[in-house]
């Protein structure tokens, strides 16, 4: 049951913003307030995706010709272990953070996080990881080159015998990035369990929060296992254990064991929240209710279940015995079940719908149609004999991007355009964003799509050179990542001048149904501050005809004047 | 009521359901069709192994163009037919679910799934191509093939496979060493796969078929080939710098030619076998040893056929 009785003090403290909402520094300080926090996290992890975005090009420089004749494969290879780790360690898990900042607090009606000064405290560990990370470019023999599975023992080989390496330098950012996730964590599962608004039972709560409370719980559960793998690895590399050495007696496949257990997991702690994401524009872009909202929030904790029990899928040709492999393949398959069920709630959703294409909304069935074909070539991947052949190729690459991008990657450029008037009071130019719409959807396309071929006759990933018959799906591949690279153009000057000098936003510019939208734009410190809505509805009522919380009127009223 | 006219409150589902009729119907013969060329998309089948994967991947394929071109013509449809117009702001149908329709889309996935997940069972099952995986004692320098089991339903071989940073040598039971793979055309060949620096991984795309090596473990392999030719064998465990080039060939002959190569290859003198990483490493060292630090290639295996990789190379 919800708390209503918070801790007066939590209410009244005085706020450390000091003066006006305009005041800037506020974002470069150490300041407790989670929209300050969530902004923080938008504007860090942005440029992170800069960062390994401009990576990723010079990959696909590199990898537009079959010889390797743009840099060197030593080369080649730190800098695809280094997109992938920026990619997920300082873009994706930090944006979605910055949605858990932003919409959690706000859609459950809490004045903030339960936790706020460890809220400041897990995002300010992301620099630090940030520089601990990126100063490996400059340390003698560069950064980890050994993929961000970082398999032992090629990992641990260290040629160059410094203390101080590449490789050290990765897992400490990767051992303290842990650390700042677990903090987290148990900060929004606390906020989300215990600070919901009167009247808002589990089942009363939008989707995004189950997703993100679903994703949040795999963290929590599985974030132990990766730091402690890595934490093994760390000594094997620096202080001569053999936890993982042959020559030893340790075991290589140990280390996969730990880091799957983990790593397979954290692709549905980025993926829940973007279901989510998906489950809440596309109600409001239809004007209807969500299809079978029930079995979409519960679907949620059911792929966190059967998230945990998956991993060996990335391990099927590792001389995993057969009745592993059978067990892990069957585990891996139900999964497209919950998955299932929510696409097609999205789909019930569309149907008889009042659909207005903005470009949030585009941006939502673009990835719908990416997640659809992931998901197919996901299973796929799942079916052992199958696995067999296109394990480790291009294929691989091509499914994961279907989904760590043109899925995950959609449902954060949809979300930030749909809560961008929100938070920051201000309307984006939907224009630049249908440009930006368009280009990344073709980009996406044309750099995806094809590798799944080059995959399926037999080019594995993370080479440097290639033999000469995979040369046309890797010009048209590159052609497309470039094409991505552009396609930030449009997104950086609509955000940038949007928020500088775009039309003022009123409080609920999309006319929708939720806690955070009966706020003003942007909503002042604490939220509701004394007057927290009593939620008396189901969320989603578009058509229903019925008020979300008790005296409705009362809080549209005084988010118009403020 | 002998009206011929059919009550107007009948007429919609029936129009409906028909439209429906009709999109499934194109939608299983687009999806059928996929579901041949899927059959082009991989490599000549060379292995007992192909044509089971490529018939469950054609079938997957099949399954999932189905899905797709059905969710995504959906997704079309409402998009051309259910748009707001521009100043139109009333809301949609507040239809909140149903409850039957959520139970068969959860259902029916299950079945699909479940069967899929059966059949590759079977699958695995037939070809029994992963024998046991036993340690041996690196610290003590313990031979691999001291604890390897071989595969008792052998034709050929045991051949034992030992993969390095960068560079593959292949062992015949008589004593030959090459650099190329050299097997008998659908005789079940057996392999002692090793690994004396990293993970490296065996496979063959021709066969479909993938095993990683494990440092400190040797695990027994067994396939069969079915077709003669030159098929490329590729490292697909990424195994450092010059990982992508550590690559050969699989030349599958009739029994007849490989047992003439086995006793003529026997004869020839020991030289240096492949290593592709060893001129790169070279040319890097004498351009000033610039890039980012690289372990250096172990040296080049001594066999008496290196093997020609210049051939090309069937698939």
């Amino acid at each position: 049951m919800t708390i209503t009785d918070y801790d007066p003090r939590v209410l009244k403290a005085p706020h450390p913003v000091p003066g006006a909402p305009d005041n800037w520094k506020r974002f470069f300080s150490f300041n407790t307030d989670a929209k300050v926090i969530g902004i923080q996290y938008f504007g860090l992890s942005l440029l992170f995706l800069l960062l390994g975005g401009l990576l990723a090009m010079v990959m696909r420089g590199e990898l537009i010709t079959p010889p390797a004749d743009l840099v060197d494969p030593s080369v080649y290879n730190g800098l695809y272990t280094m997109h992938g780790t920026v990619m997920l360690f300082l873009f994706l898990f930090p944006v979605l953070n910055g949605f858990n900042n932003l919409l959690i607090p706000t859609m459950i009606g809490a004045p903030d996080m339960a936790f706020p000064k460890l809220n400041a405290l897990a995002f300010w560990l992301v620099p630090v990881f940030a520089v601990v990370l990126l100063s490996s470019f400059f340390v003698p023999g560069g950064p980890a080159s050994s993929g961000w599975w970082s398999y032992p023992p090629m990992s641990i080989q260290n040629p160059l015998g410094h203390f101080i390496n590449g490789e050290f330098l990765w897992i400490l950012a990767v051992a303290i990035s842990g650390v700042s996730s677990i903090m987290g964590a148990v900060n929004f599962v606390t906020t989300i369990i215990g600070m919901r608004a009167p009247g808002m039972g589990y089942f009363r709560m939008p989707v995004f929060v189950w997703t993100a409370w679903a994703a949040q719980t795999l963290q929590l559960i599985g974030l132990p296992a990766l730091t402690g793998g890595a934490i093994m690895l760390l000594f094997d590399l620096s202080f001569g254990t053999s936890f993982f050495r042959p020559e030893g007696g340790g075991d290589p496949v140990l280390y996969q064991h730990f880091f799957w257990f983990y790593s397979h997991p954290a692709v549905y702690v980025m993926v829940l929240p973007v279901f989510g994401i998906f489950s809440e524009l596309i109600t409001v872009y239809s004007r209807k209710p969500l299809f079978g909202y029930k079995f979409v929030a519960l679907a949620s904790f059911i792929i966190t279940f059967l998230g945990l029990i998956v991993w060996v899928h990335h391990m099927f040709y590792t001389g995993t015995p057969q009745w592993m492999r059978n067990l892990f393949m069957v585990t891996t398959m139900l999964i497209a079940v919950p998955t299932g069920v929510k696409v097609f709630a999205w789909l019930g959703t569309l149907w008889g719908g009042k659909i207005r294409l903005t470009t949030s909304m585009l941006f939502v069935l673009g990835g719908l149609v990416n997640f659809i074909f992931g998901g197919i070539t996901g299973v796929m991947l799942g079916t052992v004999p199958i696995d067999i052949h296109l394990g480790n190729t291009y294929f691989v690459v091509a499914h994961f991007h279907y989904i760590i991008f043109n899925t995950i990657g959609f449902g954060v450029f949809a979300g930030i355009y749909h809560w961008f008037p929100k938070f920051t009071g201000r309307m984006y130019y939907e224009g630049l964003g249908k440009i930006h719409f368009t280009l990344t959807f073709i980009g996406a396309t044309l750099n995806w799509l094809p590798l799944h071929w080059a995959g399926l006759y037999g080019m594995p990933r993370r080479v440097a050179s290639y033999d000469p018959e995979f040369a046309l799906w890797n010009v048209i591949a590159s052609i497309g990542a470039f094409m991505l690279g552009v396609a930030s153009i449009p997104f950086i000057l609509n955000i940038v001048s949007s928020w500088a000098r775009g039309p003022r936003a009123t409080p609920n510019p999309w006319r929708a149904i939720g806690l955070e939208w009966l706020l003003p734009s942007p909503p002042p410190a604490e939220n509701f501050e004394d007057d927290i809505p009593t939620v008396i509805s189901e969320p989603y009522g578009y058509g229903m005809g019925h008020p979300l919380v008790e005296d409705e009127e009362f809080y549209i009223r005084r988010s118009l004047e403020a | 009521m002998t009206s011929t006219r059919r009550s107007p409150r009948k007429g919609p589902p029936l129009r409906l359901l028909a439209v429906v009729l009709v999109c499934t119907l194109i939608d299983v013969a687009a999806s059928y069709q996929i579901s041949r060329w899927a059959y082009g998309w991989l490599p000549v089948p060379a292995s007992t192994a192909a044509p089971y994967v490529d018939d469950l991947f054609s079938l997957e394929v099949g399954i999932g163009a189905f899905i797709f071109i059905g969710c995504v013509g959906f997704i079309i449809w409402s998009i051309l037919f259910s748009r707001a117009e521009k100043y139109d702001e009333s809301d949609g149908l507040p239809i909140q679910g149903n409850t039957k329709l959520e139970i068969i889309w959860t259902v029916i996935p299950f079945v699909i799934v479940m069967a899929l997940a059966s059949y590759s069972i079977h699958v695995n099952e037939t070809l029994a191509t992963l024998g046991p995986k036993q340690k041996y004692d690196v610290a003590v320098n313990q031979a691999p093939e001291a604890v390897a089991t071989p595969d008792a339903t052998r034709e050929v071989g045991p051949v034992e496979v030992i993969s390095r940073q960068w560079s593959w040598e292949f062992i015949y039971p008589n004593g030959v060493r090459s650099s190329e793979l050299h097997l008998p055309v659908n005789l079940r060949a057996n392999f002692l796969l090793s690994s004396n620096d990293v993970i490296h991984s065996f496979y063959i795309p021709a066969f479909r078929l993938k095993q990683d090596i494990i440092p400190g473990s040797v695990i027994s392999y067994s396939l069969t080939p079915t077709r003669e030719g030159r098929f490329r064998l590729r490292d697909a465990m990424f195994s450092g710098a010059y990982f992508s080039q550590n690559q050969t060939n699989v030349i599958v002959e009739s029994e007849r030619n490989y047992d003439a190569w086995l006793t003529s290859t026997a004869k020839l003198p020991m030289v240096q076998g492949l290593s592709p990483g060893t001129p790169l490493y070279e040319k890097r060292l004498k351009e000033g040893n610039r890039g980012w630090a690289t372990v250096a290639p172990a040296a080049p295996p001594m066999v008496n056929d290196p093997g020609n990789p210049e051939a090309p190379h069937d698939s």
